[in-house]
């Protein structure tokens, strides 16, 4: 060593000077926006005195929370009341960059401090009961699936985000009273193409998405008591106080549901603030629930009237769909509204009546429209182009077949839709038999995206982007095997069999009527959740039923059976072996005679010994 | 004079020794037909959140879900009367564990605070040594255990060793034991930690009786236990003085047909003296005091410095179906497998290999 640094000094020089050079640089920051953060850090701490702020006249700080709120009521062909509440909440805040957030006014604190703690990008949740029946009903203005539904977009920041994602089922679990720590591995997937984000945001690596549902997932109060909570104004005032748990669970359909998600503040789009929807749809059959004549009634609906707007709402109104009474021969509305609003939602231009809550002269005591004479409307009502079904065919506990059914109803046009199928991995499907058909031909899909299951740690994932050809139907079959499970597996209530989640298709459908893609915020709520960038087609979302298969159930109470044969057989057999072997046998005299027993009674007394 | 008055309120304020107020309250049973088992736990949630227990100090376990079962004719209502008068569901109610989630282990860790880290607040006995916890059963029980869920069961010397965890981490300050099942008494013959008060519906040996159908509902609404005890806690208001002597006394023979039963030798105060809202509300003590404290001015939420913005790029909403995008995507990077033929490479290898060391003539004979 010590002739290397004799031999070349010169070397040895460069070498050091090199050294002292790269520790040098290393310890100054290496980008100037290091610097910059640090100082815009501490500039927002409460209570420091900015020596910029101290020359500009101070001015009161401003709210910058809003809150809206809306209900669209609409009447359906088949019967039915279709009635859906969106409460949308704005906040001024920007988690992406890390800000840190104390102050709480219109938005819940629990939600805040759930994203900023997991650096949630976009949260979208909804519990369902019942099936929509999209072809009786039509499209509902956000669907959800039954049971349960949680797909979540982190932030970029995020590096375990398996380990995020279980906490925060966890955290939401609390908050709203469901089993949502039952999502797990299990009945977690990432999508590859589906479920894209709905808020703004340049990048989309679908590392960070996942997708879990728990079609088991019951709904009930407990579940509404939190959501409701969530409100800036409670249930107390406003369109909340119609939400009384007894009517609203006593429909054909009801889900409530909580998006996230990060939108453009002004028409530029330079900076983001978090938008908090909740939603609830209640579809309302009035001929189960007692109502003879066809007529109905806010009061009948909600058995609550409306009293007062949330004095912290921006605008609170009620939309009444009467694209089917433009003449007014249908129904009448009293009190009626001069007040008109055309929506474009769905594809399908619809005339509303609109009442304003916040205007103290529109609306007297009770909201209650009532019917002139009712009659199942003559017209054609917009058929959904896009709807599917899913079943299980196939007999017996070993084998199955999954079909689902996509019907395209458009006449001249065809569009591409994308299938995402989750199944879990006690169904193990046989992809070598997927098939597509479309009119008896093979459709090939242009792109597929397969993730097999690996028993016990995560479930299959399919997802498909097929072209549906025109006014045809598409189906989709693939064979599975049904697994035995280990007996700690099962449910208590086996033989009630097990649940598969809903198939979810997307598409941009065309449609006949222009939408706006101006991000602009004026339009009705229901009409503006779905981002479009197209005018002449608009996004769709459909959900399958889910499936209740069942899997070969052991009997549980074959234990008991067994002890007691295994006992019975054990203690007659090998008892009568053992006493066979180890007893020893002894010879014994038969017992004598009266006559004798009464002589050796008296040779006993007489000291004899006896016979 | 004014010590021996203070002394006597100052004892008063301190004479029950507990801070503050925990209620577990469990159903285990599943399945429509046991409807009176959630009825039962849920008209003393009722009771315990009337008298002032708030929902973040009870942890409510129901195994089904009854309110919201198809089969219920009147969803998002639980009755207790027939005739539908009392619906004990409500508008306000949190579940805490509730389907699957209802299992012994559950259950014990609730007790002995062993949860996973990541466990919400709402699903924790958050309980210290001065809180006062009513622990509440119901389901199908035999002499020894109760079922949980039709598929595992509990004995009480798995209980009475939860409890002497709770008291040996200083979990409770006082405890109220109630259980309604079949054969209740069985459960807490095996308590060995101190300051545990227990109540049971039946004895060893005896059923507990369900009080009565309601036809509409096609089911047994409460048992008769519960019933007279639901009757008894809506008497009693936040402010009530009734001791344990009276809760004793519900439900004699002739109403209930089983023989309720308690125990309280492990209880160190005598029962006469304990008030029900010791366990059953939470009577909060309030000190008056005439002093004011000034607040300061409220603090004026700074603005955040809108010049030092680094972005600048305009955001745009993502295209929901990209087609073409997704028609081109890169396949994913997937778990590496060894190249096509590699097997077969290695086999040839060990082959050759084989034959070099044994000689070549060997191979002649294969070709």
């Amino acid at each position: 060593m010590a002739s290397y640094w004799n031999r070349n000094p010169i070397r040895v020089f460069v070498f050091l000077i090199l050294t002292v050079f790269v520790v040098v640089r290393s310890n100054i920051p290496s980008t100037p926006g290091e610097g910059a953060e640090e100082r815009r850090w501490e500039a927002s701490q409460v209570g420091d005195v900015d020596p910029g702020m101290s020359v500009a006249p101070p001015h009161p700080h401003t709210n910058t929370d809003s809150f809206q709120e809306e209900l669209v009521v609409r009447p359906l062909h088949s019967g039915d009341i279709y009635a859906s509440f969106q409460f949308r909440t704005v906040w001024e805040a920007d988690f992406s960059r890390g800000n840190k957030v104390s102050h709480y006014q219109l938005f819940p604190k629990s939600l805040g401090q759930v994203i900023s703690k997991f650096s949630v990008r976009e949260l979208h949740i909804s519990f369902t009961q019942g099936y929509w029946r999209t072809m009786q009903w039509g499209q509902p203005f956000l669907p959800s699936p039954p049971g349960a539904e949680l797909w979540v977009w982190f932030q970029d920041s995020v590096t375990d985000v398996d380990g995020t994602w279980k906490e925060l089922t966890n955290v939401l679990s609390g908050i709203f009273c469901a089993s949502l720590n039952f999502i797990d591995s299990t009945n977690t997937v990432q999508p590859s193409a589906a479920f894209k984000p709905l808020g703004v945001g340049n990048v989309t690596d679908h590392r960070f998405l996942r997708y879990a549902t728990l079609p088991r997932e019951i709904v009930c109060t407990e579940n509404l008591t939190p959501w409701k909570k969530l409100l800036p104004c409670g249930s107390k005032a406003g369109l909340a106080v119609l939400l009384k748990s007894e009517k609203l669970f006593h429909s054909s359909f009801h889900s409530q549901a909580v998006h996230i998600r990060p939108i453009c503040q002004d028409q530029r789009c330079k900076s983001t603030s978090l938008e908090l929807r909740q939603t609830l749809n209640a579809v309302f059959d009035l001929h189960t629930s007692g109502q003879a004549k066809r007529e109905w009634s806010l009061f009948k609906m909600f058995s609550r009237t409306l009293t007062e707007a949330c004095p912290l709402a921006s605008s609170s109104k009620i939309y009444i769909d009467i694209t089917d009474n433009s003449q007014g021969e249908q129904f009448e509305l009293s009190p009626a509204s001069s007040l008109l609003s055309q929506a474009v939602v769905l594809g399908d231009r619809r005339t509303f009546s609109v009442y304003d809550l916040t205007d103290q002269a529109t609306f007297g005591s009770t909201l209650s429209p009532f019917d002139k004479k009712w009659q199942y409307p003559i017209g054609d009502m917009l058929r959904p182009l896009l709807h599917a079904e899913r079943y299980v065919a196939g007999y017996g506990l070993q084998t199955g077949e999954i079909h689902t059914v996509m019907y395209n109803h458009h006449p001249y046009r065809s569009f591409p839709v994308l299938l995402l199928d989750s199944v879990p991995w006690y169904l193990r499907l046989y992809i070598h038999t997927l098939t597509v058909t479309s009119k008896g031909k093979e459709n090939k899909p242009s792109y597929i995206h397969y993730q097999p299951s690996k028993d016990r740690l995560r479930p299959h994932l399919l997802e498909m982007l097929v072209q549906l050809p025109p006014n045809s139907a598409t189906e989709v079959t693939v064979e599975f095997e049904r697994a035995l499970l280990k007996w700690t597996e099962y449910t208590p209530d086996p033989n009630h069999g097990f649940y598969v989640g809903s198939s979810v298709i997307s598409s941009l459908v065309p449609s006949t009527v222009a939408t706006n893609t101006s991000i602009t915020q004026e339009q009705p709520l229901f009409s503006s959740f779905f981002p479009c960038k197209e005018e002449l087609s608009y996004f769709v979302r459909v959900y399958t039923e889910p499936l209740l298969v069942n899997l070969p159930t052991p009997d549980f109470s074959m234990p008991y059976n067994v002890i007691c044969l295994t006992c019975t057989v054990v203690a007659v057999g090998y008892g009568s072996l053992y006493n066979l072997l180890t007893r020893s046998f002894q010879i014994e005299e038969p017992s004598p005679g009266l006559a004798k027993r009464i002589a050796n009674v008296i040779r006993r007394m007489r000291g004899v010994p006896p016979l | 004079m004014l010590a021996i008055l203070l002394t006597d309120s100052a004892g008063q304020f301190f004479s029950s020794g507990h801070t503050n107020n925990w209620a577990v309250l469990v159903c285990t049973s599943r399945f429509w037909f046991n409807y009176r088992h959630v009825a039962n736990t849920l008209s003393v949630y009722r009771s315990v959140k009337r008298l002032g227990i708030p929902d973040s100090h009870i942890v409510l376990m129901l195994a089904d879900d009854m309110a919201c079962n198809h089969r219920n004719p009147k969803p998002a209502t639980v009755f207790s009367h027939k005739n539908m008068e009392l619906n004990v569901y409500g508008d306000d109610v949190e579940v805490d564990y509730r389907g699957y989630e209802v299992t012994v282990e559950n259950f014990l860790r609730v007790l002995t605070g062993r949860l996973p880290p990541s466990t919400p607040r709402s699903k924790r006995l958050l309980s210290d040594d001065r809180s006062n916890i009513l622990i509440y059963l119901t389901g199908h029980g035999g002499n020894g255990f109760l079922k949980f869920q039709d598929s595992e069961e509990i004995s009480n010397v798995e209980l009475a060793d939860a409890f002497e965890q709770m008291w040996q981490k200083r979990r409770y300050n006082e405890l109220l034991f109630i259980i309604d099942t079949c054969q209740g008494a069985s459960m807490y013959e095996r308590f060995y930690s101190p300051n545990l008060m227990a109540l049971a519906s039946s004895q060893v040996g005896e059923d507990s009786l369900s009080h009565q159908p309601d036809l509409a509902i096609g089911v047994h609404l409460m048992d008769r236990y519960t019933f007279y005890l639901l009757e008894f806690l809506e008497d009693i208001h936040p402010a009530s003085k009734t001791n344990m002597n009276d809760l004793f006394k519900v439900c004699p023979k002739s109403q209930c047909v089983s023989t309720p039963g308690h125990r309280t030798d492990l209880f160190l105060r005598d029962p006469g003296s304990v008030l029900i809202t010791d366990f059953f509300g939470s009577v909060r003590k309030i000190e008056i005091t005439m002093e004011t404290i000034n607040l300061t001015d409220p603090i004026k939420q700074m603005e955040e410095n809108s010049g030092n913005d680094v972005q600048t790029e305009n955001n745009t909403y993502v295209d929901q179906l990209p087609v073409s995008e997704i028609i081109h995507q890169k396949p994913k990077q997937r778990d590496w497998h060894p190249p096509d033929g590699f097997i077969l490479g290695l086999w040839t290898l060990i082959l050759l290999v084989f034959f070099k060391t044994y000689g070549v003539k060997h191979l002649k004979h294969v070709f």
